[in-house]
């Protein structure tokens, strides 16, 4: 078997796994990129309509800051996030939006002078100041106190993704496109590189790395109806499940996101509602309002979702050819702002709807959007069991989202992820710890056990269809496993995901096509989907309570009390049809912001007896602060968190009207 | 009554491809028929996932996205290049023609190596910023500020998938392998456009002042017909050309 020997081997070319990649090789480690596609047309690209980054630069945006930033981002997660790592996020994400900056994204900036936006249904007239002009400019997305999703037309992960390419590019970054690693090799303590499938030709190799990082975005596809891309089927994730020793956390906390068209499921932004667009019923009745008075269309996707299908199945969806669903509504924005900052969309609807959004209303219903949960790893992104296997982006679980993201915090996330972890991977790879001792044997017998996988699929003879099952599995998760969950349909689709696991070690495979053989890759990402689609739903069956996206109707209250956990799911062994779970508390007595209301959703909640306490603590510390402390001194006195930083990292961001 | 009838028998699909397996030693090129029912709203994302799943397993085909923004699945649709994801059925006849994209190394059936060449075109034409010490440009004080017209009008250029499409149209690409093509000379545009890019026209002449560049186009316009973005390539060449003239003069 070809052996290929590199420092660092990230899995994964989208937006987190170039910036990962291109902080190692800066500090002088030689880096290569695994990818299943060519780099740019990796899932990144798909995000519209921002990056969330508290630069203050707009009207909309003036006094931001990333306290308030923080606090969105925890409200939005329903206390599910690690704080700590959500204020390095936050700390972080001016400063990875201004290396994009300079390295060529054409960012929307702000115009000096009078504007017209559309708010809560009305047309107002805003004016910019001469300060910002030429800043970059923000938006409005859900869930959010300020304006903060900067953007790019609504093209924003293409134009991202473009600039971070041809960054690598320009760095010699080697990209192997085509490639999917099937195992990662370890020694039951520490990893040393992947097996690899040769997606052109069919050959397996090994890469053999001091340091591997997966960045390999969410497991979307587990799902029939999905908003993702079609290779988003979460191997990443999968291959590390498989080792037996890393643990993937939170796996059942899945976004459904508000508006995916019907029925092809692909997504039109948030932008639509945040530039000020409208849900609307059956009868053309904005309903929102009715649910969320405070936010309206604006509420977190977990809420706005839930709410949609509460109104459906009230009897109020749009009956269609391919069953119901609600309208979308931005005919208000007006022609010249949807040409210019909703093209994507407007080129959407035309070619998969056949209709112009300038004059018609947008058929929509919650698809599956983002996979919250993922590898679980430190603070600085690295596998607390299996040393030298580090994880950055979708595919991880660091975990800034908890229970819901906010829109604009995936993009945001994967280059503050990327720039943060591949300077822990270089720290690594510069420590002691870096230094790799590996047998070739070692390498031998994983390249063998892959080899024989793929053979006992070629060879079984038990009649079972890859593309059927496969199907089978996505229909179990989008009937059992979606908004509104509970106990009796998530047993049943345990159920019938271990029933699937069985029929799918019987696969027959009609084509033994030299090559990539498409069949054979459905048939062996099927054994390994079903593995997270189990996680995703056994662990949501062990959650016996609400919080952010996982609703539980036998259950609707989040549990503080029992539930402020994160679930952390591994796989015991090959043939084993269940997950083993455990559980990671979250400590309240470090938190800066105790849980409490989100300000949209429900108000109901059990509380925890440790929330009382840290509030007195909180009100205790910050006292003898005083009113004159600023806000850097009072965070640093509830929650110090500058020190988990690189040191490159930790300085103030300016903004406008700070002095430099 | 000059209304057209709502269509309410359900088509039934020929579709043609042109397959090969470049792995497979025996394999010869031909095209094979399929058949299959159409459906509503179907795309040839749709159909062609059909066909693999029901009719023939070792199909080869690239798609990403199925939303028309990745440019994974550029193909000759009907004699057209065009993105099969983004293509319905219900706007072809009832006999579609698929072969790959011409100009591009063949993986196989529909799929072809459009990463490579991408990839080649980049690192030849520098597309990247070029700006001295970027590694170390400050990330802490406020942005360099930008014109928001600029920003925009590097956006409308930024905004090429790669897909590949501009070169199966192009006369020039099929007699010159190393023809950079609307593609390369769109990313010039791009970033001769871009203030933070501190590369002068002399530098881009070197890059394109010839035949395999920005003098090797006849002006066909194959590019922005079948641009599926929709981008001003004709235009965009036809500056560069005077501006290179001007600079080689």
């Amino acid at each position: 078997m070809e052996i290929i020997y590199t420092d660092v081997l990230v899995i994964g070319g989208g937006l987190a796994g170039q910036r990962a990649a291109i902080g190692a090789k800066r500090r002088g480690h030689e880096t290569i990129v695994l990818s299943l596609v060519p780099a740019k047309r990796s899932h990144s690209a798909a995000a519209q309509g921002g990056m969330q980054a508290s630069l203050g630069n707009c009207l909309g945006a003036s006094g931001d800051n990333e306290d308030i930033h923080f606090a969105d981002t925890v409200r939005g997660s329903d206390w599910g996030a690690d704080q700590h790592v959500v204020r390095m996020f936050t700390h972080t994400a001016p400063k990875a939006i201004r290396e994009l900056a300079a390295w060529g994204v054409p960012w929307n900036r702000v115009q000096r002078g009078e504007h017209e936006i559309t708010v809560d249904g009305q047309k107002r007239t805003i004016a910019e100041s001469d300060a910002a002009h030429g800043l970059i400019t923000s938006r409005n997305f859900g869930g959010t106190g300020k304006w903060r999703a900067c953007y790019v037309s609504d093209g924003t992960g293409h134009a991202m993704l473009y600039t971070m390419s041809n960054q690598a590019i320009a760095a010699g970054i080697p990209v192997h496109e085509r490639m999917e690693a099937l195992a990662l090799i370890h020694d039951g303590g520490r990893c040393c590189g992947a097996i690899v499938r040769n997606l052109q030709s069919g050959k397996l190799l090994a890469y053999v790395a001091r340091a591997t990082c997966i960045a390999t975005g969410g497991y979307g596809r587990i799902y029939r109806v999905s908003t993702n891309a079609v290779i988003n089927e979460g191997m990443g994730a999968a291959i590390a499940l498989e080792t037996g020793i890393a643990s993937l956390g939170n796996m059942e906390a899945i976004q459904f996101h508000p508006t995916a068209i019907v029925p092809a499921g692909i997504l039109v932004t948030e932008g639509c509602r945040g530039d000020g667009g409208l849900l609307l019923d059956a009868a053309g009745h904005r309903f929102m309002p009715d649910y969320e008075p405070q936010k309206m269309e604006l509420a977190s996707r977990d809420v706005v979702s839930r709410r949609m299908e509460e109104h459906i199945a009230a009897g109020h969806g749009v009956q269609g050819r391919f069953g119901e669903h609600l309208w979308l509504d931005i005919r208000l924005l007006g022609k010249a702002h949807i040409e210019r900052n909703l093209r994507e969309v407007k080129e959407i609807c035309h070619y998969f709807l056949g209709i112009d959004p300038v004059r018609d209303l947008i058929p929509v219903r919650p698809a599956q959007h983002y996979s919250m949960g993922g590898i679980r790893t430190d603070h600085r992104g690295q596998s607390p069991q299996l040393r030298g296997l580090f994880a950055a982006g979708e595919s991880a679980c660091w975990d800034i989202h908890g229970f819901n993201r906010l829109g604009g915090n995936s993009v945001a996330e994967t280059v503050v992820a990327g720039m943060i972890v591949g300077d822990s991977i270089a720290d690594f790879c510069d420590s002691p710890e870096g230094e790799l001792q590996v047998s070739t044997a070692l390498v031998e017998e994983f390249g063998q056990r892959e080899r024989q996988r793929l053979a006992g699929i070629g060879s079984g003879n038990g009649g079972e269809s890859a593309f059927e099952l496969t199907r089978l599995m996505q229909d179990t998760m989008t009937g059992n496993v979606g908004i509104f969950r509970h106990g009796d349909r998530l047993r049943e689709a345990v159920d019938t995901l271990q029933e699937l696991q069985c029929r799918a070690a019987n696969i027959t495979l009609r084509s033994s096509a030299p090559g990539a053989n498409p069949e054979l890759v459905a048939a062996y990402r099927l054994q390994r989907m079903l593995k997270l689609a189990q996680c995703t739903a056994y662990g949501a069956l062990q959650r016996t309570e609400s919080r952010g996206a996982h609703y539980r109707a036998d259950y609707p209250r989040r549990n503080d009390g029992e539930w402020l956990r994160r679930t952390l799911a591994t796989w015991p062994a090959p043939e084993a049809t269940l997950p083993s779970l455990d559980y990671e508390a979250l400590d309240i007595m470090t938190m800066e912001l105790p849980p409490g209301w989100r300000g949209y959703g429900d108000k109901d909640h059990i509380a925890h007896p440790d929330t009382e306490r840290r509030k007195h603590q909180i009100s205790a510390a910050l006292a003898p602060l005083g009113d004159s402390a600023d806000r850097y001194t009072r965070q640093q006195a509830l929650m110090p968190f500058e020190h988990l930083l690189p040191p490159h990292l930790r300085r103030r961001n300016q903004r406008l009207g700070d002095e430099s | 009554m000059n209304r057209i009838p709502v269509q309410e028998v359900r088509r039934s699909l020929q579709i043609r491809i042109l397959r090969h397996n470049p792995h497979d030693p025996a394999s010869k090129p031909c095209l094979q028929t399929f058949e299959l029912e159409e459906a509503e709203s179907m795309t040839l994302f749709i159909a062609l996932n059909e066909i693999r799943q029901t009719m023939d397993p070792s199909l080869q085909f690239d798609f990403v996205c199925r939303a028309g923004i990745c440019g994974s699945c550029g193909m000759i649709i009907n004699g057209r290049p065009g993105l099969a994801c983004r293509t319905l059925t219900r706007n072809l006849p009832e006999c579609i023609t698929l072969a790959p994209l011409p100009g591009f190394e063949l993986i196989g059936d529909l799929s072809v190596n459009t990463g490579k060449w991408m990839r080649g075109m980049s690192e030849r034409l520098e597309t990247w910023v070029h700006q001295r010490d970027l590694d170390r440009a400050d990330i802490d004080q406020l942005e360099e500020r930008m014109e928001p017209d600029l920003a925009e009008r590097i956006y409308e250029l930024e905004r090429c998938i790669e897909c590949g499409c501009c070169i199966a149209a192009c006369g020039t690409a099929r007699m010159r392998e190393d023809f950079v093509g609307a593609v390369g000379l769109n990313q010039i545009m791009r970033f001769r456009l871009d203030p933070r890019d501190e590369r002068s026209d002399a530098d881009f002449y070197a890059l394109v002042g010839d035949e395999s560049g920005v003098f090797g186009c006849m002006t066909l316009l194959g590019c922005e017909d079948y641009c599926p973005k929709d981008l001003p390539l004709a235009a965009q060449i036809a500056f560069l050309r005077r501006r290179m003239v001007a600079t080689g003069a």
